[in-house]
């Protein structure tokens, strides 16, 4: 499959979200473009209030677009929530206290119309083994850590095996040494599972750490900055960010955010 | 050397406390939970001894020995009355508690039908019980039925306005998640909604298995040839106060254990930290 016939993961065209109020309305996105292509991993970095988040809710189907097109692997975003193409990880683990972390990473083969797991799929089991967190299939959220909540959250977003991943800030919580292991799992995990990955964060060493492209969004009204490429060989130890390169891309992004 | 006796007192006071509950922990819990039956003995000893000193006549306040005879032999008749007053709170209670989590799912389903009877609900639960009670012996009669209602109808609205409650609080990012995997209205209700109210439903009804007795005795205030509230009458005008406060003892005592068996169902329920959503 060339990447000339396949469908790209996410594209927006002029794409642009308001919402109205009884006191006005907010342009969240103005009028922004981006082409994803399959497999692709795009961090979405900004300061508060720059319409990352409202860009991932576009992709999965939790706002609609005021303006402009969203289609995500060639169709609605819509078709693809339906059809479980889309995982989401959101800032806090949002797992359900009640359910041991197996029954959690489960949930999403007990609900919606394609609830029943594909053949082939990996077993909850086998996700949580992949997060690293094999032997803790009973512990309820409340005994386990933040980092581990986190890693239970990855191996339910990953048991449709969806072909896009949306990640809202998903390590912004986490203490850095914990956040440090989870960026070279995330990593791992995506070379593993082929899935495209978009990233929302606050930090441009993460950005520029993970990502091979970072959207760089402006405020008032949300806006695509600068979409800066990150030509950093794969796999990447947690040394990279010591090379002259690294250091290149995040003081460009540090530069460009300051005019943000 | 001035400051050395000071630092001397002040460091092993620190070292013992911080490493005692950790090596005598369930020792020290399990003599923490005698407390309270130590200081009612106490409390029973003082009322004993101040009683036969004072020579308080026994229609007056009996002395706990007194109490415990009439105990030991009136046990037949306290038994007799007990079943109907048992009967009552307990059949009120799930009748209660059921039609206030029924109504609480229609509330949370249509917002409209909560516009219109939820004050009415507030208004009917601000006219006291004792209120109630007679309008409800009117209607139902003196036997059974009344006494059932009663119980029901104090135990409803806190159920209700609990249920309500645990229904609607569910936190916004699970809602999220639901919808990003495409669950349905009846998905989100018995795997997110429901969940998330359990522990709201376990205080009120804990609140319930009280009140519900109480219901009960009021109900057989009004009029009853049998229950522990007709006897709890009975004895006062007949100045039995032995049996008046044996009486009391009985339906505490059944408070207290229907309190002990929901608490007991709460704890094997309710397993998680409530709070922690995250």
């Amino acid at each position: 499959m060339t990447s000339l016939d396949a469908p790209l993961a996410v594209e927006l065209e002029g794409a642009t979200v308001r919402f109205s109020s009884e006191r006005g309305s907010v342009t969240a996105l103005d009028n922004v473009a981006l082409r994803v292509p399959p497999g692709g991993f795009i961090s979405l970095l900004g300061p508060s209030g720059c319409g990352k988040s409202t860009l991932l809710r576009l992709v999965a189907d939790l706002v609609p677009a005021t303006h402009g097109s969203v289609s995500v692997l060639g169709g609605p975003p819509e078709r693809a929530r339906l059809n479980r193409e889309l995982g989401f990880v959101f800032q806090d683990a949002t797992l359900l206290p009640w359910r041991s972390a197996l029954e959690n990473v489960r949930l999403p083969l007990e609900v919606g119309p394609k609830k029943r797991a594909r053949p082939g799929l990996r077993t909850p089991e086998e996700l949580l083994r992949l997060v690293g967190l094999a032997g803790r299939e009973d512990a309820l959220p409340h005994e386990l850590s933040g980092g581990m909540r986190q890693r239970v959250a990855i191996a339910r977003a990953l048991v449709s095996e969806p072909r896009i991943l949306l990640m809202d800030e998903p390590f912004g919580a986490l203490d850095e040494i914990t956040r440090d292991t989870l960026n070279e799992e995330l990593l791992r995990i995506w070379r593993e599972t082929g899935t495209t990955i978009l990233f929302v964060t606050h930090s441009i060493p993460e950005a520029v750490f993970l990502s091979e492209r970072v959207l760089v969004l402006a405020t008032n009204p949300g806006r695509v900055r600068e979409l800066v490429a990150c030509e950093l060989p794969y796999p990447r130890p947690l040394s990279v960010r010591e090379t002259p390169e690294f250091i290149r891309i995040a003081s460009h992004l540090r530069a460009l955010l300051q005019t943000c | 050397m001035d400051d050395r006796p000071t630092a001397v007192i002040a460091e092993p006071a620190v070292g013992r406390r911080a490493p005692a509950p950790l090596a005598s922990g369930a020792r020290r819990s399990r003599s923490q939970a005698l407390l309270p039956f130590v200081a009612a003995a106490v409390l029973l000893a003082a009322w004993q001894i101040l009683a036969q000193v004072f020579s308080l006549p026994i229609y007056i306040a009996p002395t706990p020995i007194q109490v415990a005879r009439t105990l030991i032999t009136e046990l037949p008749m306290l038994l007799r009355n007990f079943v109907p007053t048992a009967v009552e709170s307990f059949v009120g209670f799930v009748i209660g508690n059921a039609i206030a989590i029924a109504v609480a799912v229609l509330f949370v389903h249509s917002r409209r039908l909560e516009a219109a009877l939820y004050p009415i609900a507030v208004f009917v639960n601000t006219i006291p019980i004792l209120a109630k009670a007679p309008i409800l012996v009117l209607i139902f009669g003196l036997g059974l039925t009344s006494k059932v209602v009663i119980a029901a109808f104090i135990c409803f609205f806190p159920t209700l306005a609990n249920m309500v409650r645990g229904l609607t609080s569910v936190n916004p990012q699970s809602l999220e998640l639901m919808r990003v995997l495409s669950a349905s209205k009846s998905e989100i209700f018995w795997k997110l909604r429901v969940p998330s109210s359990l522990p709201f439903l376990f205080s009120a009804l804990k609140i319930a298995s009280t009140t519900s007795v109480l219901g009960a005795i009021v109900g057989e205030w009004i009029g009853a040839d049998l229950g522990l509230g007709a006897l709890i009458i009975e004895a006062t005008h007949n100045f039995r106060s032995p049996l008046l406060y044996a009486t009391v003892f009985v339906s505490s005592a059944w408070a207290v254990v229907f309190f002990a068996v929901v608490s007991f169902a709460e704890r094997r329920i309710v397993t998680w930290k409530q709070g922690e959503v995250s």
